[in-house]
């Protein structure tokens, strides 16, 4: 899989590029108008992640120039700007996702998964992973073909721990993913941990192979037993 | 007291005092007249008197008032040469019409002495005068009259031609009351030749214009900074979580990182909330529609279901009608989120948070182990009691400024040991 990351700031673009690489993902930056052009008119990738403010250039221009193009790449915008109006345009112009600094790399990981996911099942919505089977549009998870009944949130948490496989996910970005600014109080870490000590419960009773480790108290790491 | 009044009540305290003064001199000076005329009569008759007494001397021994107004009385040498003559104000008996018996009435008298062949007299003429009291009376009614008429003729030319004059300046008053720092968008301005408001209009206007360009600046820089912190912040926060993931960590080590994060964490939410802050004083958010105020509470409580019921907390929804309002869906629901957050994060554990919904207001009570709050400060920014709470210390001032927005009326209580705020959507 072939990622281009557009980013003009070196280290958030090296930050990215690292924590995409131990996906095993190929990545090429570039961190300017042009050299993006460059590269997304020469090669082809799975994804693109594009700021939307270049140094010469902005991003929804870029992107509608490889819309222009015929290009059927999955792009993602990351941008400053948590701008309802840029969000919309960059998704109209035919952008997948649009992703909001300051984020968590489980987070981008989970989209950049995602979008690639999709692409993947082409059409189909069941993903399956050690005994397990997930359907992601029916919201389903199925054991050894035994359906396991899940509540909207622990589907969530299951769903966002798959995407970032064996990746850390930090409490924040838990709390932030799941529960969104309802979560967003430090103090209520300990309620993040409540929870998932539920749903290891329910993992382990109904002998799913999957384990979600404890990382330093920090945060969780889901892995195949 | 308006301006105009003050002016009249001043103006009519010095007229009162210029006219009661001007009456005295004039009643003064008239009476001085009046007398140094009768006085020259006098002095003629005296004349006269005595030349007729040398032709008739029956006039020698008229000694009482009668007619002609004289009496002539024989004296003594000494006596006679020590008589100068001499005016004064007494009464006489006389009768007229109008009496039906005689009268003391006031009249001039000349006192003099004469010397006839060897014999002395003494004189007294006299002249009738004006009566005092009737004098006064007179001069006291008109004084009066004419007092009335100043003042009557002041508030007329106060009212009618004032008014006028200090139009612009009530006009441009207007605007200035109605004048919103950062939101109205045009300076006050009144058509006017008067100076004094031209000047007054450019001193305000100049002093409007620094302070609207030193309010963008400030908010424009609160908005900058927070967005060119976005960056740095998301290159710490992933920074450190790979760190981590790289592993090979003592645990103490990794409890500093998990700290930093944590601190991480809070200056990313402090910064989103002062760019919230920021596009909410910019108008950036003015997408508005009717908003169900009872589905925005409805689906808050059911995404905080797993918070409280892990804190203990229940929540109880009373509508007693359905609340509609017309703003942007997503300031309805920062103020909804964040007051419901705030009930439930600041309980008690077996607390609970009431929300009533009523036809033009919403309020959310909660139980809490907190005293009563300040409500002069929990609305500003950064306030926090007690400075115990993980949270921004904006939530409210973010909840004050959108109330502001839409000039909807946000109160807060303590009753009965439950915490309660209040929010008309009424304007």
């Amino acid at each position: 899989m072939k990622i281009l990351v557009i980013e003009d700031e070196p280290q958030l673009l090296n930050n990215i590029k690292e924590s995409l690489e131990k996906e095993k993902f190929l990545v090429e930056t570039a961190s300017d108008y042009y050299s993006a052009i460059d590269k997304i008119f020469i090669y082809e990738y799975d994804c693109i992640l594009l700021d939307i403010m270049l140094p010469n250039g902005n991003g929804l221009t870029l992107l509608s120039e490889l819309k222009k193009k015929g290009e059927n790449e999955n792009i993602i915008i990351i941008s400053a700007k948590d701008s309802l109006d840029d969000k919309l345009k960059g998704l109209a112009l035919g952008a997948d996702d649009y992703l909001t600094k300051p984020f968590h790399l489980a987070e981008l990981n989970a989209r950049v998964n995602a979008v690639l996911r999709r692409q993947k099942l082409g059409g189909k919505n069941t993903l399956e992973i050690a005994n397990i089977i997930i359907d992601i549009k029916e919201r389903t998870f199925t054991v050894n073909s035994k359906d396991i009944v899940l509540n909207r949130k622990e589907f969530d948490i299951i769903n966002y721990f798959l995407l970032n496989k064996n990746r850390l996910v930090t409490k924040a970005a838990l709390a932030e993913h799941v529960w969104g600014d309802n979560a967003d109080n430090a103090d209520n870490f300990d309620f993040v941990y409540y929870q998932i000590k539920n749903l290891r419960k329910k993992l382990h009773s109904c002998n799913a192979e999957i384990e979600i480790e404890s990382i330093y108290g920090i945060g969780y790491k889901l892995i195949e037993i | 007291m308006k301006l105009l009044n003050q002016s009249i009540k001043y103006v009519s305290f010095s007229i009162l005092a210029i006219v009661t003064i001007w009456a005295g001199i004039f009643y003064f000076n008239m009476l001085n007249e009046i007398k140094s005329s009768i006085d020259e009569g006098l002095e003629n008759y005296k004349r006269i008197i005595i030349q007729n007494s040398q032709q008739d001397t029956t006039l020698l021994s008229k000694n009482y008032f009668d007619e002609s107004f004289f009496t002539i009385q024989r004296i003594e040498k000494e006596k006679a040469l020590s008589v100068k003559d001499r005016y004064l104000d007494t009464v006489l008996y006389m009768q007229d019409a109008d009496d039906d018996k005689p009268e003391a009435e006031p009249v001039r008298m000349l006192i003099t002495a004469f010397e006839l062949n060897g014999k002395f007299y003494e004189l007294k003429v006299a002249n009738s005068m004006v009566e005092e009291d009737d004098l006064i009376k007179e001069l006291l009614n008109d004084t009066i009259w004419l007092y009335i008429s100043l003042i009557v003729g002041i508030v007329f030319i106060n009212n009618f031609v004032l008014k006028k004059l200090w139009k612009p300046f009530y006009d441009f008053l207007s605007q200035l009351k109605k004048y919103r720092l950062g939101i109205t968008q045009s300076l006050p301005k009144v058509k006017t030749k008067t100076k004094e408001f031209t000047d007054l209009q450019n001193a305000v206007n100049a002093l409007l214009k620094h302070t609207t360009e030193t309010y963008e600046q400030q908010k424009q820089f609160i908005g900058n900074a927070s967005h060119e912190l976005q960056t740095p912040l998301a290159i710490a926060t992933n920074k450190l979580e790979l760190l981590i993931e790289k592993g090979n960590l003592q645990n103490n080590q990794a409890e500093d990182i998990a700290e930093v994060m944590s601190i991480i964490e809070r200056l990313v939410r402090i910064n989103k909330s002062l760019l919230l802050l920021t596009k909410i004083e910019n108008k950036q958010f003015l997408d508005n529609h009717t908003v169900s105020i009872n589905e925005v509470v409805q689906k808050n409580i059911n995404d905080l279901e797993d918070i409280s019921s892990f804190k203990d907390v229940k929540i109880h929804l009373k509508e007693e009608a359905q609340l509609s309002v017309k703003m942007d869906a997503s300031l309805a629901n920062v103020i909804i989120s964040n007051l419901l957050r705030n009930a439930v994060f600041h309980n008690n554990t077996n607390g609970s948070v009431v929300v009533e919904i009523t036809e033009k207001n919403i309020k959310i009570s909660n139980t809490s182990s907190n005293l009563k709050l300040d409500e002069k400060l929990i609305f500003i920014r950064f306030y926090k009691p007690g400075n115990k709470s993980m949270g921004t210390g904006l939530g409210l001032a973010i909840i004050k400024a959108i109330s502001d927005l839409y000039s909807f009326k946000i109160s807060y209580s303590y009753n009965n040991s439950m915490h309660l705020f209040q929010i008309s959507f009424t304007e």
